[in-house]
């Protein structure tokens, strides 16, 4: 499995007393969009969020297993955090631009890595908007406050911001469960995009996303990974009847 | 008609509020009549009053006339607050961070209800500590009497942070846990995070904890007149005595004659400060105004 982006074996993840995650093994292909589907509480939000060590910041969490990225094991003792989260960026549900202006906003992770450069920053900032199909909703108004802007375009800003410091593998958690049917489509036909040059992991609730947008799709129930496969064939020839079940809506 | 107990509710509520708002329109009147009979009645030009440093209320008419120039104390309240504050709002905020981001355990359960202990603490106690420990110390290893600008400052500095540390505390807790999330998970460092994305995001809170710190500063009177010395001049350095408008107004107002012009200036001075702690609710309210408009 040298080819796997991501690569996971026996994940369990407690917190506290609670098991949330129960051997999670599963392989994540590079220039692809894996979705994770599963009912509420299923586990596959802190699966994504242990992927860039999310999980770390909170009290109590504990996690046995590895995950290897790129072959090299992200929980080991000589990972460097502040690497790893550059290369693993992360989309969260609810847009959260900072109180800063929509450069500010951008220009935030490449500054804090080092750049001073303003050209170059200029730069990385039409880039990264460009790239989140935004650049030129907001070109007028870059130096205005991100949080003036409606609820898609704050998503795309936060997209944005973490294209700016060149990711590789972009971590979705239900990006666009906040936002309206028309932000909705905007923002998965830029995870479209964004798939020829990034590896996307995206949790959503809604299966019909899940079936649109994806290319792998893994089912999670209980803290248990139940079936990962092909999307089309997870909708439509489903191996297992607890995704035959959840698909069809019997329960979920 | 029947009265309920939504309506017996409706007229305390009012009564109280009604209260409070006749009190405070009287205590402006009473204090703007007095305060305003030196410069109506006894006729003192109001830039004399206020940009001049000759205060000899009652000088004999052969000797020159009685003059009364506040400038002496209103630049030594501004001194010994202005310094109070700079002492004080980076150490506050510091404690603000600590407590909220950096040991919250710790912070929450030791240092919190410790500079609550601060803010009960009487200000009498707190001159009396300055006057036994803090005088003495700066007359001996600093020079000069002890009663000065620095103990008057150093005092205040301490009296004034837990005003503005839970002002800082507040507004850091009211920000989006997400925004710190986004941080970490763009590689940031916790010092990157508290630094360039909260501590910005709170600034309005923090700034309208400064200048209520700073309010409190200029309004105190007892702590500060016990330990710097009340003389009736600018201060050349920190080590020298000083007097402000809250101590001059404690200190003569038991020797004065009512309707007098020495007790009238003393109104005018009461009346400044009043006039200046206006200023400051206002500073305040812009801010809160403003920031609410960018969001």
């Amino acid at each position: 499995m040298s080819d796997s982006k991501i690569s996971v074996k026996k994940l369990h993840l407690f917190y506290k007393d609670f098991q949330a995650l129960n051997g999670i093994d599963i392989e994540v292909r590079p220039q692809h969009i894996t979705a994770l589907i599963g009912p509420s509480g299923c586990g596959k939000s802190t699966f994504l969020r242990s992927l860039n060590r999310m999980n770390d910041l909170i009290e109590g969490v504990r996690i046995e297993g590895t995950i290897l990225l790129e072959g090299s094991d992200i929980y080991s003792s000589a990972v460097d955090m502040v690497a790893l989260r550059k290369r693993v960026g992360m989309v969260f549900q609810r847009p959260n631009p900072f109180l800063m202006s929509v450069y500010d906003n951008v220009a935030y992770g490449p500054r804090i890595h080092g750049e001073k450069n303003k050209r170059k920053l200029d730069e990385i900032v039409e880039t990264s908007l460009r790239g989140a199909a935004l650049w030129d909703e907001v070109r007028d108004r870059l130096h205005k406050s991100a949080l003036g802007l409606s609820g898609g375009q704050q998503q795309r800003v936060c997209i944005a911001r973490l294209l700016a410091v060149q990711p590789d593998v972009l971590l979705m958690d239900e990006p666009s469960s906040a936002l309206d049917p028309k932000s909705t489509m905007k923002i998965e036909e830029l995870i479209r995009d964004l798939k020829q040059r990034y590896t996307i992991i995206i949790v959503t609730h809604n299966m019909q996303q899940a079936a649109r947008i994806s290319d792998t799709t893994a089912f999670f129930l209980n803290g248990t990974l139940v079936e990962c496969n092909e999307t089309e064939l997870i909708f439509t020839k489903p191996g297992d009847q607890r995704t035959e079940d959840y698909i069809t809506g019997r329960f979920g | 008609m029947k009265i309920t107990s939504d309506t017996t509710g409706r007229v305390l509520s009012t009564g109280a509020a009604l209260v409070t708002i006749l009190l405070t329109l009287a205590i402006i009147v009473f204090i703007a009549t007095k305060g305003l009979s030196t410069f109506i009645i006894n006729g003192v030009p109001v830039k004399d009053f206020l940009f001049s440093t000759n205060w000899f209320p009652d000088r004999p008419l052969e000797e020159g006339g009685p003059q009364v120039g506040v400038l002496a104390f209103m630049l030594g309240s501004i001194i010994v607050s202005l310094l109070a504050v700079l002492v004080s709002a980076p150490l506050s905020v510091a404690c603000a961070v600590f407590i909220r981001e950096i040991a919250p355990f710790w912070g929450q359960r030791v240092l919190q209800p410790a500079i609550e202990i601060l803010a009960g603490i009487p200000s009498v106690v707190y001159g009396y500590i300055g006057l036994s420990l803090l005088v003495p110390f700066i007359r001996e290893h600093l020079g000069g009497l002890g009663f000065s600008v620095l103990a008057g400052f150093l005092v205040l500095s301490v009296m004034i942070l837990p005003t503005i540390v839970s002002m800082s505390v507040d507004s850091l807790r009211a920000l989006p846990q997400e925004w710190k999330e986004a941080a970490y998970a763009l590689g940031s460092t916790r010092w990157q995070t508290i630094r360039i994305v909260l501590l910005p995001a709170a600034r309005s809170g923090i700034i309208t904890g400064v200048v209520l710190g700073l309010a409190r500063a200029f309004g105190e009177a007892l702590a500060v007149q016990m330990v710097i010395g009340n003389t009736r001049k600018i201060p050349g350095s920190i080590l020298d005595p000083v007097i402000t408008l809250t101590s001059a107004i404690t200190m003569d107002m038991g020797n004065t004659p009512m309707g007098s012009l020495w007790s009238n200036s003393l109104w005018s001075m009461g009346l400044l400060l009043l006039f200046i702690s206006c200023l400051f609710i206002l500073v305040v309210r812009f801010v809160v105004q403003r920031s609410e408009m960018s969001q």
